[in-house]
């Protein structure tokens, strides 16, 4: 086979497995981010069982049933090839996508809607368990010698891609929607799970186009593929201790870094910083695109100088720069470090929307609006919302405004305060860059990570022994910043500060990073295996 | 070198336990402190990260064990040592 025709077949196994996998994450990705309309139109808030499905749907998925799919589809990729196990993953996640869209809410269809929305989620889960295994193996196992780092950087790169297309697609619809119509039983929400099914159709066609992988072909016609996956990989000590290495060397850091780069970033620039919905995605949007070009950058150069150190470097500045980053997000966003608009007009401009309780004539329920420009451009909105009570009836022909003080019995001492933040064009980009590093250190310590778990095991058991750790890191560590983080933050409460540390959340990716950098360190090796057709 | 890694395995079979203990003690205080109406959902996430974290923590129980019997002194450099 010539050179060119080699590397032309070797893009489209890059092409094809990739688009796949990054629908994989689309698909998953999307209900994620509308998880809140999603809760709103499956999961009842006034509904006991329905909170526990949803909490089932939104743990189990992501931490019990993603590395079960994990061991289910590896098992099968290592008995029946990769090509037909990572093309029936990606028929599971389109289904069960585009069928999460047509089910009707809670409102129409009762309890069946939340019980067949988490079977879906299930599903979903299962198929990604089994996908990024089956496309970095497939791709690793095509790539020369050599290459491999550069070639399967391509499919790292969609998983930030994914959450790009979510982003974008839900941005796009709601922008053009409008809020309201958006979040409606039958809005917008859906066509983001509509879409999916054209999307896999087509990526479907593409992937049967595929021939199977050349090193798991050979085994195959030489009798020499495994008869059970499961147990050589996990009960055989030598195969064994790789597996515990990989998770606790490599990936368990990689695995908090990415998500603390992608989606931490993200939650604390909404509700700790409270800038505004459209612009805090925006903001994710711009830097995911620039960094994206570094997942190759450095799925490249792991092939000159090894993969150890590119993702050794990624994961220790992380750990180090992680709360400088955090702390400069509050101080960008602060409303201290500003100055305000001299100009009454332009500073501040209040609006009253008061609304009469209909029984009680003494109840006012009155919501204010306060906007405040900055001279750099940013504009913050507080939206304070409070019942008032009147000493006596009100007078209905008295316009709120002319409400005094004396007349009110009581109004609460602290009323509801919502801030929604619009940044100025020089904040809206130090944000922007301060995402973009940590993008760049998730492509650090993703970028060579397919290759390096390739490397790290034997064809027969190379999609079971890898695709669990990757999942246990990803899915269990990584999916749990969220959580333990919001959770550290509690800790940190006390009556004299009853918000607590925003910045603590930050220790459980530092110190899950930081152990995984003293493994990776010490019991690592920076080795490329070039054979990895045995 | 190897003398460090081995060392360090007893740490990582130290901190194994202790996770899990750490867990236990935060699960416990969690639901006795939640309210109620949620504390059934309260329950069931801590039911799933014990569930999930224990073999983790075994696993990782496992891997310090290995390390302080000097497996990983050496990695294998060809699949036929794994074999």
């Amino acid at each position: 086979m010539s050179q060119e025709t080699k590397q032309n077949n070797i893009a489209f196994v890059i092409g094809a497995s990739s688009v796949g996998t990054l629908i994989e994450w689309y698909d998953f990705y999307i209900f994620g981010m509308l998880a809140t309309i999603i809760s709103k139109q499956f999961f009842p808030a006034d509904a006991g069982t329905a909170a526990l499905l949803s909490t089932l749907a939104i743990f189990a998925a992501g931490f019990i049933v993603r590395p079960f799919g994990a061991l289910v589809f590896g098992r099968l990729g290592d008995l029946i090839g990769r090509k037909h196990t990572f093309l029936l993953t990606l028929i599971i996640m389109g289904g069960s996508t585009f069928a999460i869209g047509l089910v009707p809410g809670y409102a129409t269809i009762g309890w069946a809607a939340p019980i067949l929305v988490l079977i879906l989620r299930l599903l979903q889960g299962l198929a990604l368990g089994g996908e990024y295994g089956g496309a970095a193996t497939y791709v690793a196992e095509h790539a020369p010698a050599g290459q491999r780092g550069f070639w399967t950087s391509w499919i790292q790169t969609t998983a930030t891609l994914g959450l790009f297309l979510a982003l974008g697609i839900i941005i796009l619809i709601r922008t053009n929607q409008g809020v309201e119509n958006f979040s409606a039983e039958w809005g917008g929400w859906r066509y983001p799970f509509w879409i999916s099914i054209l999307l896999v159709g087509v990526s479907v066609l593409i992937r049967m186009r595929m021939s199977e992988s050349p090193m798991f072909t050979k085994l195959k016609s030489e009798g020499k593929t495994s008869t059970n996956p499961l147990k050589e990989s996990f009960g055989q000590k030598a195969n064994f201790k790789m597996v515990l290495l990989a998770l606790f060397g490599a990936v368990m850091g990689q695995g908090v870094v990415w998500y603390t780069g992608q989606f931490y970033a993200q939650s604390f620039i909404e509700t700790v910083c409270k800038v505004e919905f459209v612009q805090s995605r925006n903001v994710m949007l711009i830097a995911i695109l620039m960094a994206t070009p570094c997942f190759v950058l450095f799925g490249w150069l792991s092939d000159k100088v090894g993969r150890k150190w590119i993702m050794l470097i990624g994961m220790l500045a992380a750990v180090l720069t992680y709360r400088p980053i955090y702390k400069e997000f509050i101080n960008i966003t602060s409303a201290a470090n500003r100055t305000k608009i001299v100009d009454a007009r332009l500073t501040s401009t209040m609006t009253s929307y008061p609304i009469y309780d209909a029984k009680d004539k003494t109840k006012i329920y009155l919501k204010q609006q306060t906007d405040t420009t900055y001279y750099d451009g940013s504009v913050f909105k507080y939206f304070r919302t409070d019942t008032i009570i009147l000493k006596a009836p009100r007078d209905e022909t008295r316009p709120i405004t002319l409400i005094n003080p004396d007349m009110i019995q009581y109004s609460s001492p602290n009323p509801h305060l919502v801030v929604e933040k619009t940044m100025g064009d020089a904040a809206y980009w130090d944000m922007i860059w301060l995402v973009f590093i940590q993008i760049v250190y998730v492509t650090m310590v993703y970028g060579p990570i397919a290759a390096f778990l390739v490397e790290m095991f034997p064809t027969k058991i190379r999609y079971t022994s890898m695709s669990l750790p990757y999942h246990i890191g990803n899915g269990v560590f990584g999916g749990l910043v969220p959580f333990l983080g919001t959770l550290i933050v509690e800790f940190t409460k006390t009556s004299s500060n009853p918000a607590g540390d925003s910045l603590a959340g930050l220790w459980y990716p530092i110190g899950v990073a930081s152990v995984c950098f003293i493994i990776g360190l010490l019991y690592l090796t920076n080795k490329i295996d070039k054979n990895v057709m045995d | 070198m190897n003398t460090i890694k081995k060392l360090l395995g007893y740490v990582w079979m130290l901190i194994a336990p202790c996770i899990i203990l750490f867990l236990v003690y935060e699960a416990y205080d969690k639901i006795s402190k939640a309210p109620a109406t949620t504390q059934s959902n309260v329950i069931l996430q801590w039911v799933i990260i014990l569930l999930i974290f224990t073999p983790i923590c075994v696993g990782f129980f496992i891997f310090g064990s290995y390390a302080s019997k000097g497996e990983y002194d050496h990695l294998p450099a060809a699949s036929s040592e794994i074999d």
